[in-house]
C-alpha cells in the first residue's frame, strides 16, 4: 500500500491519534461551554455502554452505519464515491413498507425474507440507475446520487402523503404493520433491556462476511476493485469497466437498502418519513474511517453507534450541551479521521522511515 | 417593617416554590426543527419559558434528532419522574400512543395530533381559520392581485395552512392568483432558508406582491427575500413581525405558546384534562399579530374588516373549509 507504515500503526494508531485530537478539541469547547469535560465523556460514555438499554441504542445506531458504510465501500472499491445512501435507504425503505403494509399478515419465514428482498432490490435499483449513467453516459455518480437523493425523497413524499397514509390523520405515516413481520428484538433477549435493537444487526455481520468474501474472495470482486484501481488495466485484462460499475452501484444500492431493514421492520414497524436522517451521509464518513474494509467498518460504525447515543444522553444530561454540540463533536471525529489524515501521517511515516533505518544500521553493525 | 414582612413574603413564595418544584416536574420534548426555529418549536418554547418565569418551576427538555428519539425521549422523561409531558409535534402520535398506556400515571399533552387514551390532551389547532384571515390580509394589501404561499413539505398539515389561505384571498378577490410552492421533499425543507428566498423570489418575478411562509424556521428566508425586494410578507406560528418591520404583513399566530403554557398550570393546579382540544379562532388558538411592526401596513381599514370576518367565522355564518385527504 503506502509501504512506509507497518500495518498496526496505519489501522491502530493512526486512527487512534486522530480520534484522541478529535476529542481534544472538542473537550476545550465543552470548557468554553462552562461545563467540565471529563464529566462529559464520562457522561458520553455511560450513556452509550454503561447499561443494558444504552448498549442496545448504540448497537441499533451501529446497524445502520454498518449498512451504508458498506455501501459507500463496496462502491469505493471500484472507485466510485456513492454518495446517494440517503436515497437508496429511502427506495429500501418503500420496499420493505410495501410488504410491511401488504404482505405483512403472511407468516414471517415467507414475508421478512421477501422484505429482505424488497429492500436490496428497491434499494439497488435507485443505485443502478447512477451506476447506468456513469457507465453508458459518463456522468459522474457524485452529481447523479445526490440528485437522485432529493428524487427519492419526492417520491416518497409523495406516496406518504397521497397513498400510502394510514387513513383517519394528518402524520405521514403508513399503518403499523402485522406484528408477525417485525424483526425480533434482541434487547430483551440478550438481557439489554428495552430497545430498538434487533435482528437486523445480525443481517448486517452476515452482510459484511458476504462483502468481505465478494470483494476479497471473488473472480468478480478481484475485477472490481482492479476496475477501481486502473481503468486502462482493467481494460488490458479483458475486464469491462462498465459491467463492473454497473455491478458495483447496484450492489452498493441493495445494502444501503437494506438499512431500511433496522430502520422500518426492526424499529418503527411502520413506513414513515424522513427514517434515514442523515445515516446515508453518515456512512461515508464511517467507510473512510474503515478504511473500506469490513472490520474497519463495523468498528467504525460503532464509534457512530455510540456518539450518536452517548451524545443524546450528554444533551439529556447537560442542559449547556444541546443537540448541536453532539453534531459538533461528530463533526470534528469526521474532520480529523477524514480530512485531516494526512496532518498526522506525514510526521508518523518520518518518524518509523527513521526508526527503520536506524534498525537496519545497527544490524549492519552487529553483521 | 415592610420591608420585613416583603422579605418574609418572598422567603415563603422561594420555599413553596422549591417544594412546588420537587413534587410537581413538567417536560417538553420539541420536534426535529429544534426550539430555536423561530416559528413553531420556539412558540412551545415560549409557553414553556412562560411558566417556569411565573412559578420558578424548572422544566425537562430534550430536541430529537431522530425518528427512533421520539419514543426514547418520551421514556426518559416517564423514568425521571416527569408530571406532564408535552410533545411537540404529530410525529409523536405513534409512540405516545404506546407508551401512555405503559405509564397511565403520567400525563401528556401532544399538538397537532390525536391520541385517544386517558392520560393523553390532543391539541390540535384550526390552523385554515387563522390563515383565512391572514389570506384575507394578503388580498386586501395585493396591488397586483397576485398573492404566494411558501410551504415546508407538502404534507396535510401545511395543505391546511395553504388551503384556509386561499379560500380567504378569494373572500376578498374572487379572482386573484395563489401561486404556492414548497420548499422540499426531506425533513431538510425545515430548516431550508435558502430555498424559501429562492422560491419567494421566483414567486416576485411572476408578480406576487404578497407572501405567506408556512414552513419553520425556513420561511425566515422568503420573508428576508420580501423585505429584500421591498414586497410584502406574512409570518407563520410565532409573532415574526420584528423580524422585518414594515415589510411582514402580519403574523399567522397558531397560540402553541398557550398550549403549552396551559397543559402545564393545569396539571400543576389540578384542573388538567385529557380529551381533545380543538383551538381555532373562538378559542383564540389562531389568530393575527398586530404590533408596532405593523401598524403601518395593517391599515385600520383592513383589520376593520378581519375582524368582521373574524366574528362572522366564531359566529358561523361564515364558513371555512380545513383540508381534508
Amino acid at each position: 500500500m503506502r509501504g512506509k507504515l507497518p500495518v498496526w500503526v496505519n489501522v491502530g494508531l493512526l486512527p487512534l491519534l486522530n480520534l484522541s485530537l478529535a476529542f481534544l478539541v472538542s473537550g476545550l469547547i465543552v470548557v468554553l461551554l462552562g461545563e467540565n469535560p471529563l464529566e462529559a465523556v464520562r457522561l458520553l460514555v455511560y450513556g452509550a455502554f454503561g447499561y443494558g438499554e444504552a448498549l442496545g441504542y448504540t448497537l441499533y445506531y451501529a446497524t445502520n452505519f454498518i449498512f451504508t458504510g458498506l455501501a459507500v465501500a463496496i462502491a469505493f472499491h471500484a472507485g466510485l464515491f456513492n454518495i446517494g445512501g440517503e436515497g437508496q435507504a429511502m427506495l429500501g425503505g418503500l420496499g420493505v413498507g410495501l410488504v410491511g403494509i401488504f404482505l405483512g399478515h403472511w407468516p414471517w419465514p415467507i414475508s421478512i425474507p421477501l422484505a429482505i428482498l424488497a429492500a436490496m432490490a428497491f434499494g439497488g435499483m435507485w443505485g443502478l440507475i447512477p451506476g447506468w449513467l456513469q457507465a453508458v453516459r459518463g456522468s459522474h455518480t457524485v452529481i447523479t446520487t445526490i440528485m437522485l437523493n432529493f428524487v427519492a425523497g419526492a417520491l416518497m413524499t409523495y406516496l406518504m402523503v397521497n397513498v400510502l397514509i394510514k387513513p383517519g390523520q394528518a402524520s405521514p405515516e403508513s399503518v403499523t404493520f402485522a406484528e408477525s413481520v417485525w424483526l425480533p428484538q434482541l434487547g430483551p433477549l440478550l438481557g439489554l433491556g428495552r430497545s430498538p435493537f434487533n435482528a437486523a444487526t445480525i443481517v448486517a455481520l452476515l452482510a459484511c462476511v458476504a462483502v468481505w468474501l465478494f470483494v476479497w474472495k471473488t473472480r468478480l470482486g478481484y475485477e472490481l476493485r482492479v476496475v477501481g484501481k486502473s481503468e486502462p488495466a482493467a481494460v488490458y485484462g479483458g475486464i469491462s469497466p462498465r459491467r463492473q460499475i454497473i455491478i458495483a452501484m447496484t450492489l452498493s444500492g441493495a445494502l444501503a437498502g437494506m438499512m431500511a431493514l433496522n430502520e422500518i421492520l426492526g424499529a418503527q414497524h411502520r413506513l414513515i418519513l424522513g427514517f434515514t436522517a442523515g445515516y446515508g451521509f453518515v456512512g461515508i464518513a464511517v467507510a473512510l474511517m474503515g478504511r473500506n474494509h469490513p472490520v474497519g467498518i463495523v468498528l467504525a460504525a460503532l464509534l457512530f453507534g455510540a456518539l450518536y447515543q452517548g451524545g443524546s444522553e450528554l444533551a439529556f444530561d447537560m442542559p449547556a450541551i444541546n443537540r448541536d454540540m453532539v453534531v459538533v463533536i461528530q463533526g470534528l471525529v469526521i474532520l480529523f479521521c477524514g480530512a485531516l489524515e494526512h496532518m498526522l501521517r506525514g510526521p508518523l511515516e518520518a518518524l518509523f522511515a527513521r526508526r527503520t533505518e536506524a534498525v537496519g544500521q545497527a544490524q549492519a553493525q552487529t553483521a | 417593617m415592610r420591608t420585613l414582612l416583603a422579605a418574609a413574603a418572598v422567603a415563603t413564595a422561594t420555599l413553596s416554590g422549591a417544594a412546588g418544584a420537587a413534587d410537581f416536574q413538567p417536560a417538553i420534548i420539541f420536534d426535529l426543527g429544534g426550539k430555536f426555529d423561530k416559528s413553531f418549536n420556539e412558540a412551545a418554547y415560549n409557553g414553556a419559558e412562560r411558566f417556569k418565569n411565573e412559578s420558578g418551576i424548572g422544566y425537562l427538555e430534550f430536541e430529537v434528532t431522530n425518528e427512533s428519539q421520539r419514543d426514547q425521549a418520551l421514556r426518559r422523561m416517564v423514568q425521571r419522574g416527569a408530571s406532564i409531558i408535552v410533545a411537540v409535534g404529530f410525529g409523536y402520535a405513534t409512540p405516545l400512543d404506546a407508551i401512555a398506556q405503559e405509564a397511565p400515571e403520567t400525563k401528556f399533552a401532544i399538538i397537532d395530533s390525536v391520541v385517544d387514551r386517558p392520560n393523553v390532551q390532543s391539541i390540535v389547532f384550526k390552523e385554515h381559520e387563522g390563515s383565512f384571515l391572514v389570506g384575507m390580509a394578503a388580498a386586501l394589501a395585493s396591488k397586483t392581485g397576485k398573492v404566494g404561499f411558501v410551504g415546508g413539505m407538502d404534507i396535510p398539515l401545511i395543505r391546511n395552512f395553504a388551503y384556509g389561505y386561499e379560500q380567504g384571498v378569494r373572500h376578498v378577490k374572487p379572482d386573484a392568483t395563489v401561486i404556492a410552492n414548497y420548499t422540499g421533499t426531506t425533513p431538510a425543507a425545515w430548516t431550508d432558508t435558502g430555498r424559501a428566498s429562492e422560491l419567494a423570489l421566483g414567486q416576485f418575478d411572476q408578480g406576487v406582491d404578497v407572501v405567506y411562509a408556512a414552513a419553520g424556521l425556513a420561511g425566515t428566508g422568503a420573508l428576508q427575500a420580501a423585505a429584500d425586494k421591498g414586497k410584502l410578507s406574512i409570518g407563520v406560528d410565532s409573532n415574526q413581525n420584528h423580524l422585518h418591520p414594515g415589510s411582514v404583513l402580519t403574523s399567522m399566530l397558531k397560540r402553541v405558546d398557550n398550549a403549552v403554557y396551559n397543559a402545564f398550570k393545569t396539571a400543576q393546579d389540578g384542573t388538567w384534562q385529557p380529551g381533545v382540544l380543538s383551538l381555532g379562532l373562538a378559542e383564540d388558538g389562531v389568530g393575527y399579530s398586530v404590533d408596532e411592526h405593523n401598524k403601518e401596513i395593517l391599515t385600520p381599514d383592513m383589520i376593520a374588516k378581519l375582524e368582521e370576518a373574524r366574528a362572522q367565522i366564531i359566529a358561523g355564518t361564515l364558513k371555512v373549509e380545513p383540508y381534508q385527504q
